[in-house]
């Protein structure tokens, strides 16, 4: 079985934001960069399958600016085979990045295709869905579970209130959602073989998108709050707060 | 004059609080844009039901597909129905609600409609006929602005932003043909989780524990008090006490568990951890517990008790049922 994962590489989630000049982006001076942490659960479940397959490849394909080729080196040094950078400056317009991400799948054979559920810089929570319309593929999004049968992938999704099981044949596009797997830290081994496994770089010139990021702004400061007391004495207090001033009692 | 077409879910008959809220958010888009508010449902018998009491909220048509092989949501048929639609002309915006279903469905209808989707969007304009969202990007560290610039424009809306509004539309019912679409992936079965209790991402109510609670054991403290706040109110949990295996994945709040924003947020022996503030910080009032006076979590709270939960969190449970049983 040969599986393609699209990664992304993103501002760890302890960074601290700081808007760039332009007002539209990060200044990106003292950001620690990692790969997207729902995109490590999409990558171990390729690496295991083929594992226990003993057979099939995994591909790991990102788009992104330069630097972005490390964090597909991390991917290499997790078990993928291959990889592949689109150099691109990206999109906050999802549609535009499935579009490019497609257009690289399509020349490619595969079973599977494998993403996060969402990249933690946008949070958009889109790309997965849109490749597989675009390439006219069965989709189950926030998957917790994945059973693999010859042809045919059940898949277990976590919904409001429970979860859902989806059937559909290879191949798929899947999206992880945390709870899949626990994902595998890169041992010494793996960082050394990773130098030597192929890396293409292939530049993409992405579509204008109508959807225009007007500004970045940080959220408004959290209106000061005040503890109302110490212990358990200060408890009415607090109650007749959440009625009187808060009204959300 | 354009409409706005309100994609909405219908559960058991009955509409959902985030189909009222995404009608209500459609009906004051549609005032900016000069137009009506359709909405359109895809589901189970009882659907159109439940779809037309959305009228209360403002719906002028009401476009229904009910099918005994929709009870369960099958995203390849609602696509097709909703994009079949909203891809029709004529709509200046469409709008769903950012829950497990609507954030699952919206990117594919805009892949179908090759427009841009802004997802868990917190602020709507339509000034001048443009329209212009706002939405939190890296984990609401960010608030971003943006302008569409072609119709229809496609958002999901995040839960509990919008409230609901009464308005009287016209209600209009339509039924539209399902047709025979064979579904690349097929949904075959619903189970719900083994406790039944309110999803943490619908609740307006959430008490959250975290390490603090030191032994999960000691829930039924926090049982007490969710109890106490009524139907409305749910449990939360810290990533520390997931892993820790002591409550279930799905009621994570933060980073990488579930984006929230109540109305009133309880963090029991939680420290505030930016993951987990990632999370609920922009629910609207936060109350915080904790021993320790510097801990982060006062940082953001609207109000804080400082001292130990196990003394506190008795008391809390005992006012509050005082407090509500008083009305
Ligand atoms: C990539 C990444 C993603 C993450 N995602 C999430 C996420 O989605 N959600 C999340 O929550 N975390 C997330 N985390 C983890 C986060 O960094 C913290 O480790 C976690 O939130 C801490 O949980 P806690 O507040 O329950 O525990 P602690 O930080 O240990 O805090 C326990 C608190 O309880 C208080 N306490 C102890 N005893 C008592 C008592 N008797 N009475 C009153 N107070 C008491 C203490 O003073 C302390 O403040 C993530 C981390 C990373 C790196
Ligand atoms: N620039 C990118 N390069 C490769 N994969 C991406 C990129 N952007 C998003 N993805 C994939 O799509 C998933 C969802 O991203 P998003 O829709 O942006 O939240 C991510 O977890 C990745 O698997």
């Amino acid at each position: 079985m040969n599986t393609i994962v699209c990664i992304k590489r993103v501002p760890d989630s302890a960074t601290r934001v700081k808007i760039g000049p332009g007002r539209t982006g990060l200044d990106p001076a003292g950001v620690k960069f990692v790969v997207n942490p729902y995109d490590e659960f999409a990558l171990e479940e390729a690496i295991r399958r083929r594992e226990a397959a003993g057979s099939g490849t995994v591909t790991v394909i990102a788009l992104g600016p330069a630097g972005t080729g490390e964090a597909l080196r991390q991917a290499l040094a997790m078990g993928a085979d291959d990889a592949v950078h689109l150099v691109s400056d990206g999109s906050h317009d999802g549609l535009v990045v499935a579009k490019a991400l497609a257009a690289e799948i399509r020349e490619r054979e595969f079973d599977l295709v494998l993403f996060g559920k969402q990249a933690i810089d946008d949070d958009n929570m889109q790309v997965p869905q849109m490749v597989a319309e675009l390439l006219d593929l069965p989709c189950a999004t926030v998957v917790v579970g994945l059973e693999i049968d010859g042809a045919r992938a059940v898949a277990h999704r976590e919904v409001e209130g429970g979860h859902e099981t989806v059937e559909m044949s290879l191949p798929a596009v899947i999206a992880a959602q945390k709870g899949l797997n626990e994902p595998r830290y890169p041992n010494l081994k793996g960082i050394m073989a990773a130098k030597k496994k192929p890396l293409e770089e292939k530049p993409v010139d992405l579509e204008a998108s109508s959807l225009e990021l007007v500004s970045l702004e940080e959220p408004p400061a959290p209106a000061a709050g005040r503890v109302v007391g110490e212990g358990p004495d200060a408890v009415p207090e607090l109650v007749a707060a959440l009625r009187e001033e808060a009204g959300v009692l | 004059m354009a409409n706005v077409l309100a994609v909405v879910e219908i559960r058991g008959g009955e509409a959902t609080k985030a189909a009222r809220e995404t009608v209500s958010a459609a009906r004051a888009v549609a005032g900016g844009l000069g137009g009506a508010v359709h909405v359109v449902a895809v589901g189970g018998p009882g659907t159109g039901a439940g779809a037309e009491t959305l009228a209360a909220n403002g719906a002028d048509r009401i476009c229904v597909a009910e099918s005994p092989d929709l009870e369960l949501y099958q995203p390849d048929v609602v696509a097709g129905v909703v994009a079949g639609l909203a891809g029709d002309g004529g709509y200046g915006a469409a709008m769903f609600a950012a829950t497990a279903q609507g954030k699952d469905l919206a990117p594919r209808v805009a892949a179908r409609l090759d427009r841009p989707l802004a997802t868990e969007v917190v602020a709507v304009s339509a000034d001048g006929g443009q329209i212009t969202v706002r939405r939190p990007m890296y984990a609401g560290k960010a608030i971003a602005t943006l302008r569409f610039g072609a119709a229809p424009a496609l958002m999901t809306l995040r839960a509990n932003v919008f409230a609901p509004t009464e308005a009287a539309g016209a209600g209009e019912v339509e039924d539209l043909e399902v047709g025979t679409v064979e579904p690349r992936a097929r949904v075959t079965a619903f189970e719900a989780g083994d406790r039944d209790q309110l999803d943490v991402s619908e609740a307006s109510i959430i008490v959250s524990g975290g390490r603090g609670m030191q032994d999960p054991e000691n829930w039924h403290l926090l049982e007490a008090l969710v109890d106490a706040l009524g139907a409305e109110a749910t449990l939360g949990a810290s990533r520390a006490v997931v892993d820790a295996g002591w409550r279930p994945h799905a009621e994570q709040v933060g980073q990488t568990g579930k984006t929230v924003s109540p109305n009133l947020y309880f963090a029991v022996g939680i420290s505030g951890a930016i993951q987990h503030l990632a999370g609920m910080r922009t629910a609207k009032t936060i109350v915080a517990i904790n021993r320790d006076a510097e801990a982060p979590i006062f940082g953001v709270a609207d109000y804080g008790v400082v001292g130990d939960l196990f003394e506190i969190l008795p008391r809390l449970t005992e006012e509050v049922r005082k407090a509500r049983a008083s009305g």
